[in-house]
């Protein structure tokens, strides 16, 4: 049976399946027990596994980050949450240096499986230290798969291949996509999903809409920016095809050459900043394979290489979005 | 000494005395190939290369008391706590040696040094053992079994915070962990009462409400008593407890250090409470051994470590194109 369920249900669903087939998954974090996570995200855990499996922990990322390490060396399977993206940075060290290269130090001697889940995106005048996405810093280490999805359908899939992943697993969940009451969400993020558990493999894009003129290669919101967009060009004849990567790591590198090689034309949009990251990747990527078969230069829009401000005329400005993406397929398709 | 066998001395001095030849064997082969003009990047052990002699006794006082099943995280300077965990030594030094039969297949070198069949694990980040060892107590207490973790640290480490969240989170939640802080007075170059507010990082224990105590490292056997105390009350679930062990490190920070920071005078001095010539002395005046039978110990553990090097010297490097493998577990 499915049901139009919020991403936020969706997450705390796949995990308490989980946790009830594998009492190796335990979850820790910044108010993950009797809040839910501040983002709902771990909704109704502690009542069904009680405060041993779902623990809150102190203020103390590094502590519980390199815990979960700790844990997942002894046969564990580790959920922590890391409340904001933002906050990586007292607990990167556990992360980069140790999480994501542990398995190849030790030639496949240790397993990692443990999945980091975290808060990303802005639009809410939450300014500079609360709505980045930076999936691309976590992208760029080896070592770390990146999963990133746009709908409760795809959540409840991509986090149960997470839980089932021997690797150590970034999962980005976009605050603006979970359907919380008290923070703007578009309605199209909340779709059917099933009661049972299910899987999406890593590593899989999705098509969200076909078009024959122009591939747009997005992730989490900017998928709905880019259907919106798409949607008010459709009436000035110009065909759109929409792929939601869904992960970074590993990345559907055929599904998005398949596209531009039927399209011609490369926009990647991305709410992350633009230099050195998941815009420019794609864009060399394609180009590498098939520069000479595009009608225009590959273009990308992302967040302009500021931090993020905080008033909303500010915000708006330099937030990727329906009209720049517009403006950015007209000039393409001249 | 009551309660210690004259066995278990006799085997913590085997274990301290194949540390020390281990290393001073390690020390002057990383010097082959480096010369006239001193190359980091070369001879059979290339990139840097942090030795424990002299600290010896924190590493076989702790070790004494575990199990496989416990785990050891350590640091970069990581030899002897392996060594007394019980890791393949064969293994560790080819590892050491970039050698395709290492641990890892020359993937992790001196300073990453995984045996997960006897739960040992090393970093070179500062201060990284303390959450890992902390969440290896987090999986003990869910999985409801008697292991205990060891996070290992210089007295450096403790200022990382890193330190204090995993002490307060141990405490929390009392987990069997035990926080060994090595105090060699030297944070590399910068002396540790130039670093840290209190004389002894013992004392910060009170601010967790754990036990902390200081402890003299040119005695193994008193490091084995308080480790023992520790242990025990680790896996009686009654949470952490932090040692903290004052040891001299007898080489520089890294081979190759001009040690500009301390004089001969003082290096000299502090070789004067060796804490194996101590122990050595012990068993021969109270006639646990004599000197005979020492000498044959001796000669076995150095012939044992000169086959040792040699496997690693005659194994053969990993075939290059292994360094692409591995980065994800497949399957």
């Amino acid at each position: 049976m499915a049901r139009k369920l919020p991403m936020y249900k969706a997450i705390s669903e796949a995990i308490a399946q989980e946790m009830e087939k594998d009492n190796s998954i335990f979850v820790m974090g910044e108010d993950i027990g009797a809040y839910g996570g501040i983002f709902g995200a771990t909704t109704g855990l502690l009542q069904k596994f009680g405060n041993e499996r779902v623990k809150d922990t102190p203020i103390s990322e590094s502590a519980f980050i390199g815990g979960a390490l700790g844990a997942a060396s002894k046969g564990m399977r580790p959920i922590a949450e890391l409340m904001f993206v933002d906050f990586f940075g007292v607990a990167m060290d556990q992360i980069y240096n140790h999480i994501a290269k542990a398995h190849y130090m030790s030639d496949g001697h240790v397993k990692m499986p443990i999945v980091i889940m975290t808060a990303i995106g802005g639009g809410y005048s939450d300014a500079a230290q609360h709505s980045q996405c930076l999936y691309g810093l976590f992208a760029h280490v080896p070592g770390l798969k990146i999963v990133i999805p746009s709908n409760s359908y795809d959540a409840k899939g991509l986090m149960i291949s997470s839980l089932r992943d021997d690797n150590p697993v970034m999962y980005f969940f976009h605050k603006g996509l979970m359907g919380l009451g008290w923070m703007p969400s578009p309605d199209e993020a909340a779709v059917e999903v099933p009661e049972e558990a299910y899987t999406i493999p890593l590593g899989e894009a999705k098509i969200v809409k076909e078009g024959k003129d122009i591939t747009i290669a997005t992730v989490s919101r900017m998928v709905y920016e880019a259907l919106w967009a798409t949607k008010e060009l459709e009436n000035e004849g110009i065909s759109a095809e929409i792929i939601d990567l869904r992960t970074l790591v590993p990345l559907d590198k055929k599904a998005l050459i398949d596209s531009v090689k039927k399209t011609g034309r490369l926009l990647v949009v991305d709410e992350d900043y633009r230099s050195y990251g998941m815009t420019g990747e794609i864009v060399s990527l394609v180009s590498e394979e098939m520069a000479h078969n595009l009608k225009v230069p590959p273009r990308r829009l992302a967040y302009p290489d500021v931090p993020i401000p905080y008033s909303r005329t500010l915000e708006k400005f330099v937030l990727p979005d329906k009209d720049k993406i517009k403006i950015i397929i007209k000039e393409m398709m001249k | 000494m009551a309660g210690i066998s004259n066995e278990t001395l006799l085997s913590m001095y085997k274990t301290m005395y194949k540390i020390r030849t281990y290393e001073e064997a390690l020390g002057s082969i990383y010097y082959e190939g480096k010369s006239p003009a001193f190359d980091i990047s070369a001879g059979p052990i290339p990139g840097e290369l942090h030795l424990s002699s002299g600290q010896e006794a924190t590493a076989v006082g702790v070790c004494t008391h575990l199990n496989p099943e416990d785990a050891v995280v350590s640091t970069h300077r990581a030899h002897h706590f392996a060594i007394a965990k019980g890791v393949s030594l064969k293994e560790m030094t080819a590892e050491i040696f970039g050698k395709a039969t290492g641990l890892s297949s020359g993937k992790g070198g001196h300073m990453h040094l995984f045996d997960p069949n006897v739960n040992f694990s090393c970093s070179g980040i500062v201060g990284a053992s303390f959450p890992q060892a902390t969440g290896i107590g987090i999986a003990a207490k869910i999985q409801g079994k008697d292991y205990v973790a060891v996070a290992v640290g210089g007295d450096g480490a403790a200022n990382q915070g890193t330190f204090h969240e995993s002490l307060n989170l141990a405490a929390l939640w009392k987990l069997p962990v035990i926080f060994v802080i090595e105090d060699n007075s030297w944070a590399i170059s910068v002396e540790k009462d130039k670093s840290t507010s209190v004389g002894k990082n013992s004392e910060r224990a009170k601010a967790y409400g754990i036990p902390g105590v200081y402890v003299d490292g040119a005695n193994v056997i008193a490091v084995y008593e308080i480790a023992k105390e520790a242990v025990e009350r680790a896996r009686r679930g009654e949470g952490p407890s932090l040692i903290e062990v004052k040891v001299y490190r007898f080489r520089g920070h890294f081979e190759g250090d001009p040690q500009l920071y301390r004089t001969k005078e003082d290096l000299e001095e502090a070789k004067l409470k060796d804490p194996l010539k101590n122990l050595e002395k012990q068993l021969i005046d109270r006639k646990i051994i004599n000197e005979d039978k020492l000498k044959k110990t001796q000669d076995k553990i150095e012939m044992e470590i000169a086959e040792i090097i040699e496997f690693a010297r005659q194994s053969p490097y990993p075939e290059p194109k292994a360094a692409l493998e591995n980065v994800f577990h497949r399957g």
